[in-house]
């Protein structure tokens, strides 16, 4: 079984921030709050999914609301608790290990923080194997799993358990009731057992998290390209390479889209990449032609230190190499791509794997 | 005639420049800068006065832009001990006050803090009533303790009620003791802008023995009758007072010099200014007459802050930066023969190839003895001014917002080592005076005050919350020294805030104005 340090929590924030292609908030409040937790409780347990009996309930952990919040009205680190253990009285049964609900900047880290207070072990899975704005955004309501019971809790020390009729409605009344509560919530959602985690997850993203910050730390230390590394931790697929033209963005609903132009530098030289972001990373077009769409990720990164980009970072003259990687299967699914795919955000694009638009 | 004195601190010289009443240059200096700082600045004033020879009592205003502020952080010396009181409990409670703090920084303004109730929503909602009667039992635990208070209210961006309640309590029970707040020096982000203002507590003696310094050096040369300033990082000047109570914003007022003083010598509202040292360059922007503001978290000394700042990319190419071949590639860098230049370079005789040595032996500068280069074989010259090129290319690609090709002012000494084809640029302009262009940008400033918060619309409109920032940025300016008569509204930017719901815009003015 692994130990999560504070070397691994470093590492974990770059791969997620990376894996939140564009979204899920600057890791760091987040990383302060889970190196203070190890610091003070010692590394935390990353438990494989198989090592989770069939019986045992796990929990994720998560913030919601918008991470501007998050960053001025910092937690009092205790709602989080209150959230998970209003859920175990509910549920009337011992919560046997801590869950990521996804790979993101923020969400990567406050199940660390949980998992150290709390001295329960982290389980190497997640929801999304990404970032994705909707709770019901999520592997586990593909397979059927309830967000609800769910607890929402303040710093104020108010909580509120939902008991819904579906996810969309959970989304909708969290939603609503995080604004009442002041912009920013901690959560404790989708309690479910080790047989469904076992089918409904995405295996390994902490460590994949972890691997691919690594890579980049180690290949920045010793001098080598640190985009090779980070292709070869990945696997994915040189979208493009370029520099940052032109950035629009405008506030829709409490989102912001937009999108990012950028001119080809030396193998794309005099060719042109826009991507269209909403918080996330969504469709990616090289020369006007689709190259890559969501749920598949599409990753901005430095072209000089590999480190991610977050939509928000994104500035004219940037030079940036756009990275491709295939999602994790469930999402191919026909209810995977309904969930999440192109149509969803509202895209007239039909979902294409990645690597079939880049075959050749 | 009447005459304006400005001095700027610099990493290699002390500039001092005196203009007179039509603006135009009567005498300038440069010296070397000293370690303490205070000895080279009053050297610069001396000199300059005695090579001007004016009648000392027609100068009128005296202008200093110094880094005193940035070497007491650097050096952790001369701080103040502050208490830290943040008000936001039970929010916040999960990260302390200075943890993210090299240790060192946090033994100079001492360990004082304490998390009381209070502080807003994102909306201005309370989270908590404001606790008082814990404010006063504070107060009376850190007399005589601290020199300095920071107080930090979550949501005071949008609402500074608390803040502002805090201070009247501290000033009952600690009388005349400085007090910074958070809403006055930075913005949304609580971590960043706390420790900017526990920073710029710990700054107020600084700003005092360095205002008090300049004036007596000015009195002990006969400066009897000017009005003092210090320069701040906005390219515009501070009263006196003003500086210490914002000590913190004299933090890189010397790249904003530059590039004020560039945009005098050329008469250019908008463009890009390269500042060329002996070891770095400084690219910066003037946009409508003032340098831009960068709009992320800067470190200093160790601390990430979110206090204004000017926007520059730096990079590591001066005069004197080093040449060398390795293994058949031209390396520029990042090393530099620094001050040491008359000495070291090839074309001053000594043995180093430097960027001036390439800009002299392709024919583009003429410094020194170009004799001296003539062996440089002038296809490893010309790598390694493609090289010198490039990082210059992409540097001002890089602080650009549009393809748009821009005018680019050089200033700084070493600016002779740039050429005249800058891709983006659509004309490289080479103003006279231009090594003194900081001291220039100091004498010829204006007096500023800003404003940048959050509004909620749901209690006024739009129209309303521009009109009262408006109006408060003009105060800020008055308040700073300038006459209220001149005072002109010249930056004004609202954007909704992403991911908040419900109708929140943060604005920011600023206003500026002449000297009184």
């Amino acid at each position: 079984m692994a130990k999560i340090d504070v070397q691994m929590v470093e590492d974990i924030a770059v791969g997620a921030a990376l894996l939140g292609t564009g979204g899920g908030g600057d890791p760091y409040v987040g990383k302060l709050m889970a190196i203070q937790a190890l610091q003070k409780n010692g590394p935390v347990e990353l438990m494989e999914v198989d090592e989770v009996p069939d019986d045992a309930l796990v929990v994720p952990a998560a913030m919601m609301g918008a991470p501007t919040v998050l960053v001025e009205k910092i937690p009092s680190g205790k709602e989080i608790f209150k959230a998970f253990d209003s859920l175990q009285n509910y549920l009337g049964k011992e919560i046997f290990a801590v869950i990521p609900i996804e790979a993101g900047g923020l969400n990567s880290m406050i199940p660390i923080t949980v998992a150290a207070e709390k001295k329960l072990p982290l389980v190497d899975v997640d929801g999304m194997g990404r970032a994705f704005p909707e709770l019901q955004m999520v592997t586990f309501h593909l397979y059927g799993v309830s967000a609800t019971p769910m607890v929402l809790a303040d710093e104020k020390g108010n909580s509120l358990l939902l008991n819904t009729i579906n996810n969309f409605w959970t989304e909708n009344l969290a939603r609503n009731a995080t604004v009442v509560m002041g912009g920013s919530v901690m959560i404790a959602i989708y309690p479910m057992y080790g047989r469904d985690l076992k089918k409904a997850g995405i295996r390994n993203i902490v460590s994949y998290s972890a691997k691919i910050g690594r890579a980049i730390r180690e290949a920045r230390k010793n001098g080598d390209d640190p985009i090779e590394a980070l292709l070869k931790a990945t696997g994915g697929y040189t979208l493009f390479k370029g520099k940052i033209s032109d950035v629009q963005r405008r506030t829709t609903g409490g989102f912001v889209r937009g999108e990012a132009h950028i001119d080809g530098i030396d193998q794309y030289k005099g060719e042109l990449m826009t991507i269209d972001f909403q918080n996330e990373n969504l469709i990616a077009r090289r020369n006007g032609k689709v190259v890559a769409t969501v749920p598949d990720l599409i990753c901005t990164v430095d072209a000089h230190t590999a480190l991610p980009i977050t939509t928000e970072g994104l500035r004219y003259g940037q030079r940036v190499f756009i990275l491709g990687i295939p999602c994790d299967k469930k999402w191919r699914s026909e209810k995977g791509i309904e969930t999440v795919g192109p149509r969803y955000f509202g895209y007239d694009v039909d979902y294409v794997p990645v690597e079939e638009l880049n075959k050749g | 005639m009447e005459y304006r004195l400005g001095i700027d601190v610099g990493g290699t010289n002390t500039d001092a420049v005196l203009v007179n009443e039509m603006m135009e240059l009567v005498a300038s200096i440069k010296v070397p800068t000293t370690k303490d700082v205070s000895t080279g600045i009053f050297e610069a004033l001396h000199q300059v006065l005695a090579k001007s020879n004016v009648d000392r009592k027609k100068i009128k205003y005296a202008m200093l832009g110094t880094t005193h502020a940035t070497n007491a952080i650097v050096e952790r010396k001369r701080l103040c001990k502050t208490a830290i009181i943040r008000i936001g409990r039970p929010a916040t409670e999960a990260i302390a006050p200075l943890v993210a703090w090299p240790k060192d920084l946090v033994k100079a303004v001492g360990n004082h803090y304490y998390l009381i109730a209070g502080g807003n929503e994102f909306d201005g909602r309370e989270i908590s009533p404001l606790d008082e009667d814990e404010l006063r039992k504070i107060a009376q635990e850190i007399k005589g303790k601290v020199e300095s208070v920071a107080v930090v209210s979550v949501f005071s961006p949008v609402s500074s009620k608390h803040e502002l309640r805090a201070k009247e309590i501290l000033q009952e029970v600690l009388g005349e003791i400085p007090i910074s707040l958070s809403h006055e020096i930075g913005s949304i982000g609580l971590i960043e802008r706390e420790n900017a203002t526990v920073l710029n507590a710990a700054l107020v003696e600084v700003a005092r023995t360095t205002a008090n310094g300049f004036k007596e050096a000015l009195e002990r040369e006969g400066v009897t009758d000017a009005k003092v300033f210090l320069c701040q990082n906005d390219g515009t000047l501070m009263s006196i007072d003003y500086a210490m109570r914002y000590p913190i914003l004299t933090i890189a007022c010397g790249p904003t010099n530059s590039i004020r003083g560039a945009a005098f010598l050329s008469n250019l509202e908008n463009a890009m200014v390269l500042d060329v040292g002996g070891t770095t360059s400084d690219i910066g922007i003037i946009s409508q007459g003032f340098p831009r503001e960068s709009s992320i978290a800067v470190e200093i000394g160790g601390v990430r802050t979110n206090f204004r700042m000017p926007d520059l990319i730096s990079i590591g190419l001066g005069g004197g930066t080093i040449i060398r071949e390795e293994n058949g590639e031209v390396k520029v860098g990042p090393d530099s023969v620094g001050y040491r230049i008359t000495q070291e370079a090839l074309v001053f005789g000594g043995k180093t190839i430097t960027a001036t040595d390439i800009a002299v032996r392709l024919g583009l500068a003429e410094v020194g003895d170009k004799e001296k280069v003539k062996e440089l074989p002038i296809e490893f010259a010309e790598r390694a001014y493609a090289k010198m090129q490039e990082m210059i290319d992409e540097a001002i690609d890089k602080i650009k917002t549009s393809k748009e090709p821009q005018p680019l002012v050089l200033v700084g000494g070493g600016s002779i080592i740039v050429g005249e084809k800058i891709s983006g640029v659509s004309q490289v302009i080479r103003p006279q005076n231009f090594g003194v262009a900081n001291a220039l940008g100091a004498a010829i400033a204006q007096v500023s005050g800003e404003v940048d918060r959050i509004y909620s619309l749901s209690e006024m409109t739009r129209e309303e919350a521009l009109k009262d920032a408006k109006q408060q940025a003009t105060n800020e300016a008055i308040k700073a020294g300038a006459n209220p008569e001149s005072v002109n509204i010249v930056y004004v930017e609202d954007i909704p805030l992403a991911y908040l719901p419900g109708n929140a815009v943060r604005i920011r003015v600023k206003a500026a104005g002449d000297l009184i």
